[in-house]
């Protein structure tokens, strides 16, 4: 008799695609926006992110040795943490606070929870809004051309004009990869036409957002202003949470309904966090306003469960 | 209007084009016949031979155990060798009778249709098709002449016919629309008689235009029967999705397609009906798709049951350079993974699929990235992740209330997982054990 074969469970085949080279495509994604925030901001800039991705990774594995884990640093999600973080983090931040930044992003949002798929909050965004109230100062001080400059929406908060051609392209005051409409909308096409995220979240965010602010503009007297409301949608970080972080799979819905759910919910929210209205307070919204629809993720799940094939299907008499 | 369809669903590697241009090919065995008791859903069938017998070609050895059962019939002459458990392609041992065949390849007579179908009463035809030992030949097995008997037969408005052949690689249901059309119409036909309400419907998929030209010529003068192109997508066979695509009817796992007022049939179930009704054969053969990257020659055979699953390798040139990793009876979604190529060939195999490397052996699961895709693809509508993690953590209950139980297990979630996990496993799992312990 010959030798045994292997055997296994159906099905024996698999797709190609795996966790890293779902993420590999996400790095891919962020390069355009990576390359625009250096070209705009200069050697910090890359500097910044090659700190956040070295620090993550390393943090990871420092972290999954000593626990005597599985070392899971060849699936990516480390980078792409890293980069998200970088890209959220003004040019000008100490390197200090990126490692910190990075430090916090993986061994206390992601790691004590788990590891990669368990975190309940997006990693980059807990760790910016973890910096953010920290280090207030160092994560506002916006600067561009070496020199400190208002971002686009507080200058619109303060009624001034904004060049909208600058803003797509992203020569403005911000974080490094929030700038560049263009290059993240690059990046969010990759990504869809990679089939990695799909346009619900995007769509019904940034449409929802859109809607409210172009209400908001009728409302407030201003009539239809499109550049208003176009600076309102390319500023802020708006595209950045939309197309890259809102659709991180482990903190959104799983389903197609809870996320579109989930996208009207985050317009909703950063329309409300971000009020234009309010000169007073911080332009920022996206960034919160993600956290918050993480922590909905549960609820919304809850009743968005899919419903089965043939429930409720009647016998024929 | 689009193709008759199902949400979900995935587009494997189809394969197909190794074999499908393969006429059948008859291969006649020289080896020894194995025969299982159990091909079928239900009782096993009790040997009617013993030791030293002498059995001819298509001579009854075996009768059904019960109303869900089926009889078996020898496929060559020669003789009894022994009645023992011999390893099956479920990897268990089946109680088994073995002939060694004399090559002599001797038949009982058949007797053929004595009148015109017209006039056979319901208890003739039936009688006809048990009599033939026929049970579905897609894989399940359950017993023909038990799916023709539903509670109420003026109910059933449909007969669907699942050329769809939507696992990859499977080519032996296409082989036989194009090569023998007639006895697959006929089949149909003949079902028909039965169900004085029903319609017929062939449902195939689009990448087989030869097969759907070629039928719907054959049904072009017969009204009640009609040929549906469905779009080709995999699991567009499994029983409820295509009862679905061609009747907009749900079933669920509480129901049987009757109860939607369907009754499904496989192509070669319906051309070993066409065959005992109208020549009184019994079910000796079917079409075996020999294929995979490491078979030499891939190819269609018209085998005899019985046959042991090495011969048909070896009449298909062998393997290519070194042993395959993986031997699988069936397609390779919901194939069975053997240890062994003594096994023989039994009513429900459909394919021998031999594959150089067994790509899931080198995928290591990790943790879910929660990404959507099993949900997305999942033609049951379920959360396979989810279900897989209640599987794990024993909460049974919650697995039942979450319909893990209308999990067909058709293995579209594990396909599609870019975490590697074995969700379709984890989940069939827990429903046998959940159904097992239903029945205690």
């Amino acid at each position: 008799m010959t030798e045994l074969k292997k055997i296994s469970s159906s099905p024996h085949v698999r797709q190609e695609d795996s966790t890293a080279s779902i993420m590999l495509d996400v790095v891919i994604a962020l390069l355009p926006a990576s390359i625009m925030g250096v070209y705009n901001f200069g050697i910090s800039a890359f500097l910044l992110i090659v700190i956040c991705m070295a620090s993550c990774v390393a943090s990871e594995w420092a972290f999954e040795y000593f626990s005597k884990r599985k070392i899971t640093i060849s699936d990516f999600s480390a980078v792409v943490t890293g980069i998200l973080l970088a890209l959220n983090l003004p040019p000008s931040l100490p390197w200090w606070m990126a490692v910190l930044g990075s430090v916090f992003a993986i061994i206390v949002v992601k790691q004590l929870f788990g590891g990669i798929g368990q975190n309940f909050m997006n990693p980059a965004l807990a760790a910016r809004c973890f910096l953010l109230l920290s280090f207030t100062m160092s994560m506002t001080n916006f600067t561009y051309d070496a020199v400190t400059t208002a971002t686009p929406l507080a200058m619109l908060k303060a009624g001034e004009s904004v060049d909208l051609l600058r803003m797509f392209m992203g020569s403005t005051a911000g974080t490094i990869g929030e700038t560049s409409t263009a290059a993240l909308l690059i990046g969010g096409a990759y990504l869809l036409f990679k089939r990695v995220i799909d346009i619900r979240i995007p769509l019904s965010y940034i449409g929802t957002f859109g809607i409210c602010i172009l209400i908001y503009a009728l409302a407030s007297g201003r009539g239809w202003d499109w550049s208003f409301v176009a600076a309102h949608l390319c500023g802020g970080g708006l595209m950045l949470g939309a197309i890259f972080m809102a659709t991180d799979y482990v903190t959104s819905p799983i389903t197609a309904k809870g996320r579109w759910i989930y996208g009207v919910l985050l317009g909703g929210l950063t329309f409300v966090l971000r009020s234009p209205w309010n000169s007073g307070t911080a332009a920022e919204g996206v960034s919160y306003a993600i956290l918050c629809g993480n922590l909905l993720v549960p609820i919304i799940e809850r009743f968005t469960a899919p419903k089965c094939f043939g429930k409720g299907a009647v016998k024929h008499e | 209007m689009g193709l008759l369809t199902f949400k979900g669903g995935i587009h494997p590697y189809e394969g197909k084009e190794l074999t499908m241009d393969k006429p059948i090919e008859v291969y006649l065995p020289k080896g020894d016949m194995v025969y299982p008791l159990s091909q079928h859903i239900g009782a096993p069938a009790k040997p009617l031979v013993k030791k030293g017998d002498r059995v001819l070609a298509g001579q009854k050895i075996a009768e059904a155990g019960g109303f869900v059962s089926a009889h078996i019939h020898a496929t060559v002459s020669g003789t009894v060798k022994c009645i023992e458990p011999r390893l099956s392609s479920g990897g268990n041992k089946v109680n088994s009778i073995v002939v060694e065949n004399d090559g002599a390849f001797e038949s009982v007579e058949f007797h053929e249709m004595e009148k015109p179908l017209e006039e056979m009463s319901r208890e003739e035809i039936i009688g006809a098709i048990q009599e033939a030992g026929i049970v579905g030949m897609g894989g399940a097995g359950f017993p023909t002449h038990v799916k023709l008997s539903p509670k109420n037969v003026d109910a059933i408005d449909y007969i669907i016919v699942n050329g769809s052949e939507c696992e990859p690689y499977l080519t032996s249901d296409y082989r036989r629309m194009l090569e023998e059309p007639e006895k697959v119409v006929k089949g149909l036909e003949i079902v028909l008689q039965l169900f004085p309400n029903a319609s017929g419907i062939i449902a195939v998929e689009n990448n087989k235009p030869k097969a759907i030209q070629i039928l719907k010529e054959k049904t072009s003068d017969i009204p009640r029967i009609r040929v549906n192109t469905m779009k080709t997508k995999y699991p567009e066979g499994a029983e409820r999705q295509l009862i679905y695509a061609n009747t907009k009817r749900y079933v669920n796992s509480n129901m049987l397609p009757a109860d939607a007022g369907c009754i499904v049939h496989n192509i070669d179930t319906l051309v070993a009906i066409y065959e005992a009704v109208y020549m009184g054969r019994p079910l000796m053969e079917r079409i075996v798709t020999v294929t995979g990257d490491a078979i030499v020659n891939p190819q269609n055979y018209k085998v005899l049951l019985g046959t042991g699953f090495q011969e048909l390798i070896d009449a298909a040139g062998g393997y290519k350079g070194e042993e395959p990793e993986k031997i699988i009876a069936g397609g390779p979604m919901m194939g069975k993974a053997i240890i062994s190529t003594d096994i023989p060939l039994v009513k429900g195999s459909s394919a021998i699929l031999c594959m150089q490397e067994d790509e899931v052996a080198s995928c290591e699961p990790s943790n879910c990235i929660r990404c959507g895709r099993c949900v997305a693809v999942c033609p049951g509508r379920v959360n396979p992740s989810q279900l897989a993690k209640l599987a794990q953590k024993g909460k049974l209950d919650e697995f039942v209330e979450q319909d893990g139980m209308e999990c067909c297990e058709c293995g579209c979630c594990s396909y599609v997982c870019p975490a590697k996990r074995h969700l379709t496993q984890t989940i069939a799992a827990t429903r046998k054990s959940i159904l097992a312990s239903r029945k205690k």
